[in-house]
Order: C-alpha cells, then structure tokens, then sequence
C-alpha cells in the first residue's frame, strides 16, 4: 500500500489508472502494452514535474514521509548488512530512539550512528518517534569515543522531531547531553560526516549534527524548531506552519545557501522512498567520496577546521 | 487559614504581568508580597530582604554588583542582529529588533565586560532577558566568541551569565548554529587551561541550556531559578500531568547533578572570587 501525500494527488491517479490498465489486460486478454507505456511514461513526467517544485512545506511533508527509509535501513542498505548494532549508554538504559554500531563500508570499518523511528504504530512507540532522551545523546557519544580510540571514522543520520521533552529527560539532564556533545563532537579526532535523512529539529539533531563535512537529503529540513511549533509561538495558532516553514528558511537548498551546511546529496524522483537501491547508492557514494577527502588531512588540521566552521556561522551587523 | 491556597506559581503569569526591574519608588516581593523601597530592594541586590525572592536583573545590574568598583570595559558592544533570513511574523524582525532596541537601551541579549573580580582578572557575558526573551541569535553566540577571545588574551577566566528562553527563532538556522558555535569556542578556551564558570540564572531553558550553559567547569545557579531544557508547558503537555513541585528549580537541577552549588546573589561575587582563586596557577 502506497501513502501518497496530498500534492502526489495526480501522482496517484496516473498510478491508479496503470493498474486499472494491467488488470483488465490480465481480464480480457487484450493486449494494452503502449497504453500502459504512454501512462508510465506520463507518470515518470509528472513525479518530476511535482518533485522539482516542491515547497518548503511540501517538503517537509515528504521529510516525514511515513515510507521514506530510516537510520537503519540505511546502514544495512549502505554496508550490506555487515553490521553490527551496539547498545547502552552504561549509565542508565539503552535508547532505542538511537541506534548505533560498527559497518563494513567497501571492507572499510566505519561507526554508524543516528536517531530511529519506526515503521509502523508499534515500532513508533517503540522507538519514542525518533525522539531521544538524555541516554540517547550519551550512548551516541560513548560509540564516538569508542571510534575515535580505535581511529575509525563516524557517519551520523538525523532524523528527529526533537530530543524528547519529558519529566525523566530533564531529570537526567537532556540539556546537559546535548551540550557535551555539541563540545566533544568538536575534537573528535576521526572524520566526522553528518547527514540529515529526515527531520532535523533543533538541538535534537545537533546533538548528532557537529561534523566535518554536514549534508542534506534533497527532500528533508533542518531549523531551530518545526514549522509546527514556530507557528504555534510566534503566530500563536497552529495555522501558519505553511508561512512558518517558508519563513524558518529550512530546506537543503537555503541552508545551503547560508552555508550552515556543507553539501545537499540528491534523491532520486519521487523522493528517497520512491528507490531504495538508488539513495542506498547515492548516500554510499557520498560517504566514501567525502571521507576521502577527510582521511587525506591530518587531524589537528582537521579538528581546526571543523572548529572554524562552526565559529563562522552567524551574521551580525557593527554600527 | 484560608480556603483556598495557591499551589502552583509561575507557569500561569500572564506576560502582562513579568517586569524586568519593577520601576518607581516602591518594590513589591512577587513572592511575600513584603513591600520595601526600590533603593533597599537595589542595595540589598534586587533580593527580597524578608524572603529572599531574586528579582529578575540585566548586564548592568550583575555587571554592577560583581566588578570591583563596578567598573568595567565594555566589549564588542555596537554589535547588532543582521536579520539574515528577513524574517517576518506578525511582526518584522528588523522592527523587533529597533523597538527592543529603542526600549531597552540594549543592542540585543547578551553583553561582554571585562574587568576585576576581587582583583582578579576576569571576562563576563551576560545575557539580558529583557531582549526579546534573552534568545539567543547571532549575536549572542558572536559576543560569546569575541568574550572567548578576550578571556584568552588576557589569559583570565571566562565566565557567562545565563538568563534566555532559549534560541532566537526569527534566526532560525543561524540561531540553532550558536549553540554549535560557543560550545566550539569553549573548546578554545578549554585547550588554553582556562576556568569557565557558567551561571545559571532565572529562566535558563532551551538551546542556552543545552550548549554553553551546561558547559561550565563549574555550574552555579541562583536559588530558585527555573532551568531545563524544553520549558515546563511543553513538559506539561508532553506527560499529561501535573508537574511535581519544585520541577526545574535550581534546587532540583542540583539534586540531579548537574549544577555544583546554588548561592545567592548576595553573595554571589565573594563565592565566585573564591571559585576563581582555587583554579588559578598561582594558588
């Protein structure tokens, strides 16, 4: 069953009508091979028709899209399934908003780590809708460290609506978990690469997001806050998500633009979720092309560097 | 005895009502409902003298009571919000920003002195709630950065006083990039063997306390300051219950471990000096 969005509406149609097509071909025999090639062709056209014009919020829509590939999807996409899942914060519980663990990467080994979500109801529950508590963050942290004593690089996926905000999170500090691994991500001394998968909310995302090389999916956001919420404050009403998601300058292509990222990997038509096999591939690519690039420096360079970015980020006016 | 006790405060204050410094000749505790004289509630701190409520201060006030002589040098203090992202709401940020501007005598959320603390040298930020909620945007973080420097060049501590909502969100991506950008800077100063205290003041929630705020050698805080990460409505809303009393106070943020002590602002500056000196090379 496909969940389409509601600007995939003519989307839907066409692929309704395909079907129609092969099933009274199956029915009555008739031969309907270049009707239904006319309307695969017409649908190919049209899914690029809409993805190359999507809006922030259509964007953000297909961001959540509830069939687009998670964390671990693609890890076992993008090491073949050569990895394993390491658990545990050893200090309080295991997370399972975030998951983590070595893969083998072009015989490469390389630390994986990102925030889950789940595929259907009972998984999302499971996995506490991707959102993190304060164990989370330092379970991440603890895999970091675990790379960076036996030189292995990390790759981070977001996918966030947030660090979750409840009673057990403040009482164990998730402010104070963000906070040091906003500083400790800072001197890793292995490559570090970020990549936003999904959702990228705020200090949630962060959390995971400080690295050498921080990229977007075509299709994904990354603000200080959700349309959503920043409607719900600043408009005080749930209505303008819509302008509130233009305004927050949110998409690949502004953060880009303001350079508060690195880089924007490409999805294939009809968003991540439309071939697996492809954004597996792209997302590999991606990966092996940038730590290339990163394994060449020496680390101190690299750290500095890292550190220069991020201190770089802001526009203030001097009278 | 009275029929009816008031449990819960705060939470249900209408922003009417929330005054930075109260204005005229008289004070009246919030808390005790004591009434004193604006001068005896200024010289004893801005704290309640029956039962020690701490009024909500700025930079001048903290700058004030903790530089020797309360003199100070003022850094970076032309700085203001670029707008970057042209935002607009029911309200254009660049307005936001010059009527805040026009009210408050500010330039934005935070600002950075550099003087004496008991003789000895010492760099403070401090933000100021009274700027669009104390939030954090670019400003902020670049100020954080320049006192960085500043402690680094003199080769003294670096200390920050924190009072914000969290992060600015008419800055959006920039503004979550300040938490990423002052924890880098605190790696600076970190790799120079330079103290950093951080103070926690009321409010502190948001981004401000999941990034620099956290971040202290030390973390100290004022008696019942509210501090967390997302604010107690979300919370709230989050657990479909009521919160347990004291919830995010200072106190409770101590019990959980992760501030060092709670002092008062009257003695704030003697305890702050004594912290100093017990990280300093010549002691």
């Amino acid at each position: 069953m496909i969940t389409y969005l509601d600007f995939e509406a003519p989307i839907k149609e066409l692929n309704e009508q395909i079907q129609k097509l092969k099933e009274s071909e199956v029915k009555t025999g008739v031969d309907m091979s270049n009707a239904i090639k006319d309307l695969e062709a017409a649908l190919v056209e049209k899914t690029k028709e809409i993805y190359s014009n999507l809006d922030p919020w259509q964007r953000v829509q297909v961001s959540r899209h509830p069939d687009r590939p998670y964390t671990i999807q693609y890890i076992e996409g993008i090491t073949n399934n050569q990895w394993i899942e390491l658990h545990g914060d050893r200090t309080v519980k295991d997370d399972k908003a975030m998951v983590g663990g070595f893969g083998m990467l072009e015989g490469k080994s390389v630390m994986f780590i990102g925030q889950q979500k789940g595929i259907n109801t009972k998984m999302r529950q499971y996995r506490n809708f991707g959102m993190a508590n304060p164990e989370g963050y330092r379970k991440a942290l603890r895999l970091m460290k675990l790379a960076e004593k036996f030189n292995k690089p990390i790759v981070t996926f977001i996918d966030t609506p947030g660090a979750y905000p409840g009673l057990e999170a403040e009482e164990r500090g998730q402010g104070e978990a963000i906070a040091r691994n906003l500083f400790e991500m800072m001197k890793l001394r292995v490559p570090v690469i970020c990549i936003i998968i999904g959702e990228g909310a705020s200090g949630g995302a962060l959390g995971i997001g400080i690295g050498d090389k921080v990229l977007m999916l075509e299709n994904t956001w990354y603000s200080v806050i959700s349309p959503e919420s920043c409607s719900s404050i600043l408009w005080r009403s749930w209505d303008h998500k819509v302008t509130a998601s233009k305004a927050l300058k949110l998409t690949a292509d502004d953060m880009l633009q303001n350079k508060l990222i690195d880089g924007i990997i490409h999805e294939p038509v009809g968003g991540a979720h439309a071939n697996r096999p492809e954004i597996f591939e792209t997302v590999k690519h991606e990966i092996l092309k940038h730590l290339n690039e990163l394994e060449s420096m020496n680390p101190s360079d690299r750290v500095n560097k890292r550190i220069e970015k991020f201190c770089a980020m802001g526009v203030v006016v001097n009278n | 005895m009275s029929w009816f006790k008031r449990i819960k405060t705060g939470i249900t204050t209408k922003s009417m009502e929330k005054k930075e410094i109260p204005e005229g000749l008289w004070y009246q505790c919030p808390e005790c409902k004591s009434v004193m004289t604006s001068e005896q509630h200024a010289d004893n701190q801005w704290v309640c003298g029956n039962c020690g409520h701490h009024e909500k201060i700025g930079s001048r006030e903290y700058f004030f009571i903790l530089f020797d002589e309360h003199e100070y040098e003022e850094v970076a203090e032309n700085l203001t919000s670029g707008d970057p992202l042209s935002f607009t709401d029911t309200k254009a940020y660049k307005d936001r920003i010059k009527t805040t501007i026009a009210k408050t005598g500010l330039k934005d959320a935070i600002r950075v002195g550099k003087g004496e603390i008991e003789g000895q040298k010492a760099v403070i930020a401090c933000m100021d709630f009274g700027f669009i909620g104390g939030s954090m945007g670019s400003v902020v973080g670049e100020k954080f950065a320049i006192g960085v420097n500043e402690a680094i060049k003199h080769d003294c501590p670096f200390i920050c006083i924190s009072k914000s909502g969290g992060a600015r969100m008419m800055e959006a991506g920039f503004s979550l990039m300040q938490m990423a950008k002052t924890s880098a800077k605190l790696t600076q100063l970190a790799e120079k063997g330079l103290p950093y205290v951080s103070i926690l003041t009321n409010p502190t929630t948001g981004g401000v306390t999941a990034s620099f705020a956290m971040l202290g050698d030390i973390n100290i805080a004022e008696p019942k300051a509210l501090i967390g990460f997302a604010g107690p409505r979300v919370v709230k809303e989050t657990i479909g219950k009521d919160l347990p009393e004291g919830f995010q106070s200072s106190e409770f943020v101590l019990e959980h471990g992760f501030l060092d002590y709670i002092v008062s602002r009257n003695e704030i500056k003697s305890k702050l000096a004594m912290s100093l000196k017990m990280f300093s090379p010549n002691s």
